[in-house]
């Protein structure tokens, strides 16, 4: 009881309050106007939303100016008998008519800048932007490379228990790659619910809505990192799952796109094959011969007093568990060392092998070790 | 009341209605809005596109992308995801489909297409799509959609892209559930 | 202009009922302009306590007053009660105590309809505030509830929700029913249609697009309950059906019904600039061709909320020119005004401050309109701050300062008394200064790339959030200031005459202060 009095405290008012005491970092006063962004199209908006914002000044001054002057120069005291004027057929129809012209002012080069955002030829490469809640999954159509991208600010962060960092809410575990210099398609769509996908840097915005794809494409010459975030409101965690893209030089993306499929070739390996014990035999014995043949002999056999038999072992026989364990840590006082150097794959294939061959399949409980069985014994368990 | 008040009164009274059942007519009027304009990437059956097939038509690229909606656990992806394709010409594209469950599930494709200005030009004889399609546990198809692209399609476009997401509508179908055989739990 | 006074024996006969059951079975429209009132405040502070939290948790980064599930539901019940139970609602009470008497008619046409109108309403907000007690909470998916959000994934109270919304719609129709037919056939003989009062005009037109809307309103969220429970795919693209369909459908009603927030507030302050300028309305045509022509414009750019949807260029374009012509005959409103001053004789009481920093900061909210129409611009201000700061600005110091200009100004007609001068300048600063330090500093931080209904954000917002949580503080502490004010003014204070304004013109002046329970029994006789 007196422990949750003090974490409540703690949480609701004693942290906030120093958090508050301490700089704000980023806090930005002078974080007044949109951005200009770092393409032509966003520059393009930036002039239409500066020219807009221009002339509704201009109107707002010239307005406000006769009607400010009227509220001193007007008032009852100074101007004790008012005129009786009140209409002027000439003057509605002439401030009809100038605003009307004032308005199709803006609306052409709106329309011009609109017609060019929407001219969305094929791009270079494609990425298929899928929404879920409550993170953003990135498909590059062309390279197969996917992935997830969550949220990676620590909810430690969030409730106040530690300082914000620099990019508080806007950091994410994994960052779209693009190249400098080429046209990047985006297709949009969402799994569950509305979301809006936004890169204020490019002048995108294109909502995501299940069963229907949205288009947007762009072009960014300068390497750099740019941020977006979720603009439609999709559920509890709609402020959580921002966008970080990272425009690179084709070489360095040719490079991690390389990595991303070197990745995604290992998973699926690990995950999705199904492996038969004959593959899994196969390779296993071509990795046996080359890492474990020393030892423990071509027949399992090995030599006795030194280098322990596998063949009818009592651990290759009926302890699947226990025999990974040994590849994966090695022996504590013994010649034998730990193997996890070797790929999910390979390790899974020796291991299977050392279980199946020289009679063991037949004498024990037969069971073989699949990549996944590697994977998941790596992965901590909380 | 006075009659110039009954009158409004009822002219109001019959507004009212009108205007609630013409809140409704917008959804027809939408679909044959999109129909008739290709607006929305919506694409619907077509037949009579023999007209349509010519020999000198222009190379484009297809692209297609699969999503599943939620947790769809189907194994949902193209055979192909490139196509290269000339416009007035028929085209069969694939895609593959499994499901991966041990239940029996019905599936629901809809397609989008981009730019929502090539729609129109999209024709399609046959897809996946039109139906409803169930897999018993384990199954795998390959689903055709059979598709013609008119060379009235705008010449700045070479590139369409042709997505699907399928959903799961396996709750909506009791009726089919209700003859699967026993012990397939 | 002369007006017939008041038989004392019908006052006998016919005088309000005593106890509460004088406000359950009233069909007096002062009664119920009364009641209106009253509920209409009442849910203006409820709605602004809610706005109190939200501003709150947005004063600083972090999540520390409220979950982001709960922040939601105050985002979503702040709007709708706001917009439902608020600036809506007042503004028929307005109507109610005040048409009749403008256009020299004992009454609303349909008196019993009216008090039905009034009473489902605290039943309505009962049944949706109520669900903030439900399993799953209120609704949390905006006031706008776009599906599939609202439908699919939403907490269980949405069936609630959705009757609710039914029962405030079924009330704003009958409410609208009532003053078309009242103004159309009740006019005392030579109160013409280009001789009425513009307050009248402006009610007639918005009411006009009340009946044509709210059914459409009725008629979405009507699809949403089939949809939810009924096994139909209107939003629903796995069954045919599609969100976006939702969008045009809520949207359809959703434009019109911001000019319904407007226009009857435009009506307001044509009265009140005419009356403290001592000096007759600037183009009393053009004024209502004005309103005329926004509240028909208004059916066709309800898609300007829906441009990054995946709309087609065509389609775009058409909406992104429609919806900045709007801003021709808004233009002209201004202008008139502004003209109506111009070499007037000016004084400044609390009606004529609220309806002067109308003008100003009504037109700053609709130049960042304009700025919205501008499609490739909109891009980067849809969802953000930028559209936050826009709305608040049309209906803060638009919309509810013309309510509160409208209260101070015919206060002493309804009550007989003065309202105490000092304090209601008092609550004028107070609630100017409020507003704009809440809402100016939105537009920045709108710009700068903060989206809408986000619980939390990042630090190069901080500060400006800051200052918009202190102004909405004030803001919000200043209408307890407006409370006593009310109040105090309802129990005593100088009397007021009939005339009670200098400049003041309009039927509703001819007679005394307080109004006569039951006025224009005969009707008047113009001159």
């Amino acid at each position: 009881m007196t422990f949750k009095l003090l974490e409540n405290l703690n949480r609701k008012i004693i942290f906030p309050l120093l958090v508050l005491a301490s700089p704000l970092v980023k806090a930005d006063w002078f974080a007044l106007n949109m951005t200009r962004g770092i393409t032509d199209i966003s520059n393009e908006v930036f002039e239409l939303h500066m020219l807009i914002f221009w002339i509704c000044v201009v109107i707002g001054v010239l307005v406000f100016g006769v009607m400010f002057y009227s509220m001193w120069a007007h008032t009852k005291k100074k101007n004790p008998v008012p005129a009786k004027f009140h209409e002027n057929h000439k003057l509605e129809i002439a401030w009809t008519i100038i605003p009307f012209l004032i308005l199709i002012a803006m609306a052409v080069p709106a329309s011009k800048t609109l017609v060019k955002i929407y001219d969305d030829e094929a791009g270079d490469i494609n990425i298929q932007v899928t929404g879920y809640q409550w993170k953003w999954q990135y498909r590059y159509l062309e390279d197969g490379v996917s992935f997830f991208a969550n949220l990676s600010t620590d909810l430690d962060e969030i409730y106040n228990l530690v300082p914000k960092g620099e990019n508080y809410l806007q950091e994410v575990d994994e960052m779209v790659v693009i190249p400098a210099g080429k046209k990047v398609r985006f297709l949009i769509t969402a799994n569950d619910v509305i979301h809006s996908w936004w890169m204020p840097a490019f002048a995108i915005k294109q909502d995501a809505i299940p069963g229907f794809v949205n288009t947007a494409w762009t072009v960014v010459d300068q390497p750099g990192i740019y941020r977006g975030k979720c603009t439609e409101l999709c559920g509890k965690n709609h402020g959580f799952m921002p966008i970080v893209v990272k425009v690179v030089e084709q070489a360095e993306y040719d490079e991690w796109v390389f990595n991303k499929k070197q990745e995604a070739i290992k998973l699926a390996e690990l995950t999705t094959k199904e492996w038969s014990t004959a593959e899994l035999n196969e390779r296993g014995e071509g990795i046996y011969e080359v890492n474990c043949v020393a030892c423990h002999q071509t027949e399992g056999q090995g030599i006795a007093g030194i280098f322990p038999a596998l063949a009818g072992s009592e651990i290759a026989l009926n302890n699947k568990e226990k025999h990974i364990e040994i590849l994966m840590e090695g022996v504590q006082g013994a010649a034998m060392n730990s193997f996890d150097y070797l790929s999910e794959v390979e390790l899974a294939a020796v291991i299977t092998y050392t279980r199946q061959a020289w009679g063991n399949a037949e004498n024990g409980d037969g069971e073989i070790v699949i990549p996944k069985d590697i994977v998941d014994y790596k992965e901590p368990k909380i | 009341m006075n009659k110039g008040s009954k009158k409004t009164l009822t002219k109001l009274i019959i507004a009212v209605p009108l205007m609630f059942a013409f809140g409704f007519a917008l959804v027809p009027l939408y679909d044959v809005f999109c129909e008739v304009t290709g607006l929305n990437g919506k694409v619907f059956q077509s037949e009579h596109t023999e007209s349509l097939v010519i020999d000198d038509g222009r190379s484009i690229s297809l692209q297609f992308i699969s999503t599943n909606n939620e947790n769809m656990p189907w194994t949902f992806q193209p055979s192909k995801e490139v196509m290269k394709i000339e416009t007035g010409k028929y085209h069969t594209a694939t895609f593959f489909v499994k499901n991966t469950t041990n239940k029996k599930m019905v599936a629901q494709a809809v397609p989008s297409v981009a730019p929502s200005n090539a729609a129109a030009h999209l024709k399609k004889l046959e897809c996946f799509c039109f139906e409803q399609q169930e897999l018993l546990p384990g199954e795998e198809a390959t689903l055709p959609v059979k598709l013609l692209v008119s060379n009235e399609l705008p010449s700045n476009i070479k590139n369409i892209i042709l997505s699907y997401t399928i959903f799961d509508i396996t709750d909506y179908n009791d009726e089919s559930l209700a003859h699967h055989e026993t012990g397939m739990e | 202009m002369s007006a017939v006074i008041e038989n004392h024996h019908e006052d006998h006969h016919h005088g309000p009922a005593k106890g509460i059951t004088r406000w359950l079975y009233t069909t007096n429209h002062k009664d119920i302009g009364t009641l209106y009132l009253w509920f209409s405040f009442a849910m203006f502070l409820i709605g602004g306590a809610m706005a109190m939290v939200i501003r709150a948790e947005l004063f600083q980064p972090g999540m520390q007053i409220v979950e982001p599930e709960f922040y939601n539901q105050m985002i979503t019940l702040h709007g709708l009660i706001m917009i439902f139970g608020g600036v809506m609602p007042a503004f028929v009470g307005l109507a109610n105590w005040l048409v009749p008497m403008m256009i020299g008619a004992p009454d609303m046409a349909l008196p019993r309809m009216n008090n039905l109108s009034f009473w489902i309403l605290p039943f309505a907000f009962f049944i949706l505030l109520s669900s903030l007690f439900m399993e799953g909470g209120a609704p949390n998916f905006g006031w706008t509830f776009y599906a599939p959000l609202s439908t699919t994934y939403a907490p269980p109270s949405v069936t609630f929700f959705i009757f609710s919304v039914h029962i405030m719609g079924a009330s704003s129709i009958m409410g609208a029913i009532n003053v078309v037919v009242t103004i159309m056939n009740m006019r005392a003989p030579g109160v013409g249609l280009m001789k009425m009062p513009l307050f009248v005009w402006s009610w007639l037109i918005t009411a006009y697009l009340l009946i044509a809307v709210m059914p459409v309103l009725a008629g979405a969220v009507t699809m949403m309950l089939m949809d939810i429970h009924f096994g139909t795919s209107f939003f629903n693209a796995a069954g045919g059906g599609d969100p976006v369909l939702f969008q045009h459908i809520f949207w359809f009603f959703g434009h019109p019904e911001v000019y319904i927030m407007i226009l009857p507030a435009f009506g307001i302050v044509s009265h009140i600039i005419e009356t403290f300028s001592r000096k007759q309305l600037f183009g009393y045509s053009s004024m209502v061709w004005a309103m005329l022509s926004i509240a028909i414009l208004s059916f066709v750019v309800w898609a300007h909320h829906m441009f990054t949807v995946g709309l087609p260029l065509a389609a775009e374009i058409f909406f992104m020119w429609a919806t900045m012509l709007i801003a021709v005959p808004t233009g002209v409103k201004v202008f008139n005004w502004v003209a109506t001053m111009f070499r007037g004789s000016i004084t400044f009481e609390t009606p004529m401050l609220f309806a002067l920093a109308f003008v100003v900061l009504f037109t700053i909210g609709g130049l960042s309109g304009l700025m919205l129409a501008i499609v490739p611009a909109d891009f980067q201000y849809h969802d953000t701050y930028f559209v936050v700061a826009h709305f608040h600005y049309v209906l803060v110091p638009g919309a509810i300062f013309s309510i509160m200009a409208a209260v101070y100004y015919w206060i002493p007609k309804w009550t007989g008394n003065m309202y105490d001068e000092r304090l209601g300048k008092l609550h004028f600063w107070l609630s100017f200064t409020g507003v704009n330090v809440t809402f100016f500093p939105q537009h920045f931080i709108g710009l700068a790339g903060m989206p809408r209904r986000y619980p939390d954000y990042a630090l190069q917002f901080a500060d400006w959030n800051m200052v918009s949580s202190v102004g909405a503080f004030l803001f919000g502490f200043s209408q307890l200031l407006f409370l006593f004010i009310v109040l105090k003014t309802v129990m005593g204070g100088k009397k007021a005459t009939a005339q009670v304004w200098e400049g003041a013109k309009g039927l509703e002046w001819s007679v005394a202060s307080p109004a006569p329970y039951h006025t224009f029994s005969t009707p008047p006789k113009i001159d």
